[in-house]
């Protein structure tokens, strides 16, 4: 992979790469959509997979395929010995310090699910236990996945949820911060990067909080772990959660992965196979972490094609995909303060920011933004992409989002401004 | 920008709604939302003799379901209720036709322009919204057990 690096004239070693020779793994950067070239700005959404993922899970399905931790025949053991392995290349992703911690799951919301579960069907007195007098806090970014399942858990257990709200400019006000988190807080499940604004929280502040009270700490890493080196370890939170088809691997895959003294200590969320140790008709006892949380049949091949897409990943270092997106979001971003009547709802700097950003065009609703954009072959998310408060908080029935990957280029970036432009007179006429 | 599925008609809708504002009296009043865009319209409906006497609405959203909601105003106020919901019928027929069916324009008037919004089901939503708020509120206004229900 290291062929992929791109070397300056002056000899110095770029801190992009080599962006063609990344979309040649793409092929479907290669469609036209109406004639035109596409320009795929939907990555928060889901994103596009190379050749080398798709590559990984055929092969895998087409030679090792059978079902996992079941049999004594040779497939049987080869499937499993590509599923754990699957497993370890996540973990070390992650910079997890085994791979006991990686449950699979089918997307990151089953993971935020399964510890709301988990910890609603934990015994009275449990530390997992919540009850009325207990609190749950989250932010008012957060996206719809890590926020609904924390009211229901608060309905079903009569414990208060709070949230952080948001300042004018799309980051967290933290002024209350000691009074929202306190001594009654159970949890603190929080954004890493939020997928409406960009916004890049504090972890270490918002973790710092949470151990001075003990609550246990959930980080959504569904729109960081795709585009910047992740530690959980040094992030110091208890869980994490990743979710596949953001990251260049297929849907139907995503991870929760918790410190394994909690995941061994916490009640399951869904029971079946394969997460049972002794089965009796009146009654079972489970298996620990991870099995414990992969009842029945789990993802497989798509676990596989995960690990791959994290070993695509680190071949071109998360370092250099992080440094190629944040030279895109500074080029969309001044372009949009040359335009008149763009604004961009989130923070319009720099600092501390992902490479979604999302804006209204004055005058004209996103839905017709979309779709105008589309006809350019531009494709961009409209709507209030699963995080309905935010949208309410800032006063705009829904954005326009344009997010960046390691295979966009700059040269995509000023099509999206031209359309933005084009855009402008279309709907002024 | 070829903006092939945005008709004159339906931009002069857009930037000029019919019938648009709150008015008394009425008999039943929605409030209908778009879950996945957000897009939402309150309507209010008068009945009187079996005809639409009047509707009238507030809401917001993209061109299309704003432009929807205005040609559909235009078509049902001072209709037999009857024959408006054969109108909204045939509307509905239409926005579900993927493009294959050719609009008839005695029954749909400016509704033709929307034969092209068939072909992007992502958008059909849009162009039902004020619609479907109509014909609710048209139902509670002949059944007064089911006022208050949405």
């Amino acid at each position: 992979m290291t062929s992929l690096l791109a070397v300056t004239a002056g000899g110095q070693r770029s801190t992009s790469f080599d962006v063609e020779a990344v979309r040649a793994d793409f092929p479907v950067l290669s469609r036209l959509i109406g004639g035109r070239p596409l320009v795929y700005l939907d990555n928060a959404s889901s994103s596009h997979k190379p050749r080398q993922v798709l590559d990984a899970e055929r092969a895998f399905v087409e030679q090792h395929y059978s079902n996992v931790h079941r049999g004594v025949h040779t497939l049987s053991q080869e499937a499993t010995d590509g599923y754990e392995a699957a497993r370890d290349t996540v973990a070390r992703f992650l910079g997890a310090p085994d791979s006991h911690g990686v449950v699979f799951t089918k997307n990151a919301t089953e993971a935020y699910n399964l510890v709301a579960y988990s910890f609603g069907n934990a015994a009275a007195g449990s530390r997992f236990a919540l009850g009325p007098g207990d609190e749950v806090c989250v932010t008012e970014m957060e996206h719809h996945s890590n926020l609904v399942p924390w009211q229901m858990l608060c309905e079903r257990t009569g414990a208060t949820l709070r949230w952080i709200p948001l300042t004018d400019d799309g980051r967290l006000d933290l002024t209350d911060l000691e009074s929202l988190v306190n001594e009654r807080t159970k949890v603190l499940a929080f954004v890493h990067v939020s997928n409406i604004l960009g916004t890049e929280n504090p972890v270490d502040v918002l973790v710092a909080r949470a151990r001075e009270v003990g609550a246990l700490t959930l980080l959504d890493g569904a729109q960081s772990a795709p585009h910047q080196p992740v530690d959980v370890v040094a992030l110091g939170v208890d869980f994490f959660v990743l979710t596949g088809h953001k990251m260049l691997a297929p849907s139907g895959v995503g991870v929760l992965w918790g410190r394994r003294e909690l995941l061994d200590a916490m009640p399951p969320f869904l029971g079946g196979g394969s997460m049972i140790e002794v089965v009796q008709m009146s009654g079972s006892t489970y298996a620990p972490a991870p099995e414990r949380f992969e009842a029945g049949t789990p993802v497989i091949s798509q676990a596989v094609a995960l690990a791959a897409a994290c070993d695509y990943l680190q071949g071109i270092g998360l370092d250099r995909v992080l440094a190629h997106e944040q030279a895109l979001t500074a080029r969309l971003i001044s372009g949009i303060h040359d335009l008149d009547g763009v604004t961009i709802i989130g923070p319009d700097s720099l600092e501390d920011r992902g490479a979604a950003v999302s804006f209204s065009i004055e005058g004209v609703h996103p839905h017709d933004v979309g779709q105008s954009l589309d006809e350019l072959g531009i494709a961009v998310r409209v709507g209030h992409h699963c995080a309905a408060p935010v949208c309410r908080r800032y006063g705009v029935p829904a954005t326009t989002r344009a997010s960046s990957y390691l295979y966009n280029t700059e040269a995509e970036i000023d099509a999206l401004l031209e359309g933005i432009t084009s855009v402008q007179r279309f709907w002024s006429a | 920008m070829s903006q092939s599925m945005y008709q004159e008609i339906i931009l002069d809708h857009y930037k000029h709604p019919h019938h648009k504002g709150l008015r008394d009296p009425y008999d039943v009043e929605v409030h209908h939302v778009n879950p996945t865009c957000g897009d939402e319209v309150t309507l209010r409906v008068h009945v009187a003799d079996g005809v639409v006497q009047d509707v009238s609405y507030d809401g917001q959203g993209c061109s299309i379901s704003q432009a929807s909601t205005s040609v559909m105003t235009d078509l049902v106020i001072g209709k037999q209720v009857d024959e408006a919901l054969r109108t909204s019928e045939a509307f509905l027929e239409l926005m579900q036709s993927r493009g294959q069916l050719e609009p008839d324009e005695d029954v749909l008037e400016d509704g033709i322009a929307f034969a092209g919004v068939s072909r992007y089901p992502a958008r059909v939503k849009c162009a039902l919204l004020g619609w479907m708020a109509w014909k609710d509120a048209t139902a509670q206004a002949a059944d007064p057990t089911r006022r208050g229900t949405s």
